[in-house]
């Protein structure tokens, strides 16, 4: 196994206690806001990446679960 | 033209990797995380296109207990009625009906949520059950999230006609995401996933076509034969910016590679615009190009020219379009009786495809590989209600 693929997450994780948020919680205003959701509706937005899956060859990396084909 | 080689798929190794991420976010340090909030949406949706068209309800309820748990269920049903370019070259128009339930369980422990989920599709010629476990920490001030996944798939393949034809698939999913607050307006977030497939693989009722010199069209059919391996990889990156006066510029770019050789990039663009208390309006457009697979072909030379055979227009060299508007009004934002607030939604997207290498054989009159390349548009709808309680 590539050993950059174990110290990196050792490495990350090792700073934890000493990283200083640099945004504050009191400064999230407006990523707490819902326009700034990556998924605000989780059943709409599944539906839409499975809409493109069944009709698409690439796949994954999105946000779409579970099984069934409707490939045709 | 050679198939391609399917390469070994090590993964015991992968199992072993994501092991190991697991334990190190388990034993990192921890604080409050929080669960999604509890809700309900029933959504409806309907896909319209290329002679397909597709819908259906979708219920959604998600409630938590315990403090620590939340639970989920899904109930979603397609109706099919199919008259496809396919179906009308090579078979007949159908309609059919699948059904999926879910199940999910989340778990809060300090900053750390732990989920397991189960779904079960069923219809007449496919059935899928597919399990899920998954494990989300906060990190560095909560800047950071990782979350972590593995997806299991054991289905079924069917054929309608042939009560003797069941074939087994098994799918392996494993995902690792890290979503970042860069600044106070801006967040990204990083997926990868490698999707590993085996099994039968084909759609039992697809066909590829061949020079036949001896039939009256000048080309005969034969089934398609896919590898029994299929091996996948993605990796995404999307980001949020929330722009002066309150509105957000979405962006996010994809690359997807596998070992049938099909290569893909996806690049979205979104704009969400509130207008005054109650509306949010959403504007998006998503560009889609892949290269086709190293066994497709829409006409091959000759009966059986190769191991593998596929003319599945989804295994073709093609372009996908979208440009997509939606709409949400929000109600009861202050809440009556055990109803938080409210939002109804509706989302229209406009799907353009494009082929590359895949001809429209309903063009008759002209020499095999000189029909028109097949082009069509789609028409998707999504319309919603949810209530946060």
């Amino acid at each position: 196994m590539n050993r950059l693929m174990i110290l990196l997450p050792l490495l990350l994780l090792s700073a934890c206690s000493s990283v200083e948020p640099w945004v504050k919680p009191y400064e999230r205003a407006h990523l707490a806001d819902p326009i700034m959701a990556f998924a605000r509706d989780p059943v709409a937005n599944n539906y839409i990446y499975h809409v493109y899956d069944a009709r698409e060859g690439g796949r994954g990396a999105g946000t779409a679960t579970g099984g069934g084909c409707g490939c045709n | 033209m050679a198939p391609a080689p399917q390469p070994g798929v090590d993964v015991a190794a992968t199992s072993r990797y994501l092991a190991f991420l697991l334990l190190l976010v388990a034993v990192s340090s921890a604080r409050a995380a929080v669960l999604p909030e509890d809700r309900a949406d029933l959504l409806y949706h309907s896909y319209s296109g290329g002679g397909a068209d597709i819908n259906g309800p979708s219920l959604l309820l998600r409630k938590k207990f315990a403090e620590d748990f939340s639970v989920t269920a899904n109930y979603y049903v397609d109706n099919v009625s199919s008259a496809s370019i396919d179906v009308i070259t090579t078979a007949s128009p159908y309609e059919e009906q699948r059904t999926e339930y879910s199940l999910g369980m989340d778990y809060l422990r300090d900053r750390t949520i732990i989920n397991f989920g189960y779904t079960n599709s069923v219809e007449n010629d496919y059935t899928a059950n597919t399990y899920s476990f998954g494990i989300s920490q906060d990190m560095f001030g909560d800047l950071t999230t990782v979350s972590l996944g593995f997806i299991y798939g054991d289905n079924t393949v069917g054929r309608n006609g042939d009560s003797n034809f069941e074939e087994p698939t098994k799918l392996r999913d494993y995902r690792l995401s890290v979503s970042q607050i860069l600044t106070r307006d801006l967040i990204v977030a990083l997926t990868v996933e490698t999707i590993t497939d085996e099994g039968y693989l084909n759609n039992p009722y697809r066909s590829v076509r061949y020079l036949d010199p001896s039939a009256p069209r000048g080309y005969s059919y034969q089934a398609e034969v896919y590898p029994r391996t299929r091996t996948t990889n993605s990796v995404a990156l999307r980001g949020r910016y929330f722009l002066p006066e309150r509105s957000a510029l979405s962006a996010g770019y994809r690359y997807f590679s596998g070992s049938w050789g099909i290569q893909a990039d996806t690049w979205e663009l979104g704009y969400t615009l509130p207008w005054g208390e109650d509306w949010i309006f959403e504007f998006s457009y998503r560009y889609y190009d892949q290269d086709h697979a190293e066994f497709y072909s829409d006409l091959f030379p000759y009966r059986d020219a190769q191991n593998y055979l596929a003319r599945d227009k989804e295994m073709s060299s093609f372009t996908t379009q979208t440009i997509g508007a939606g709409v949400t009004w929000y109600f009861e934002e202050n809440g009556t009786g055990f109803i938080k607030r409210g939002t109804l939604n509706f989302n229209i997207d406009q799907i353009a495809f494009d082929y590359r290498d895949f001809r429209d054989l309903t063009v008759t009159g002209v020499a095999p590989g000189e029909e028109p390349l097949y082009a069509f548009d789609s028409t998707v709808i999504r319309a919603w209600l949810s209530i946060w309680f």
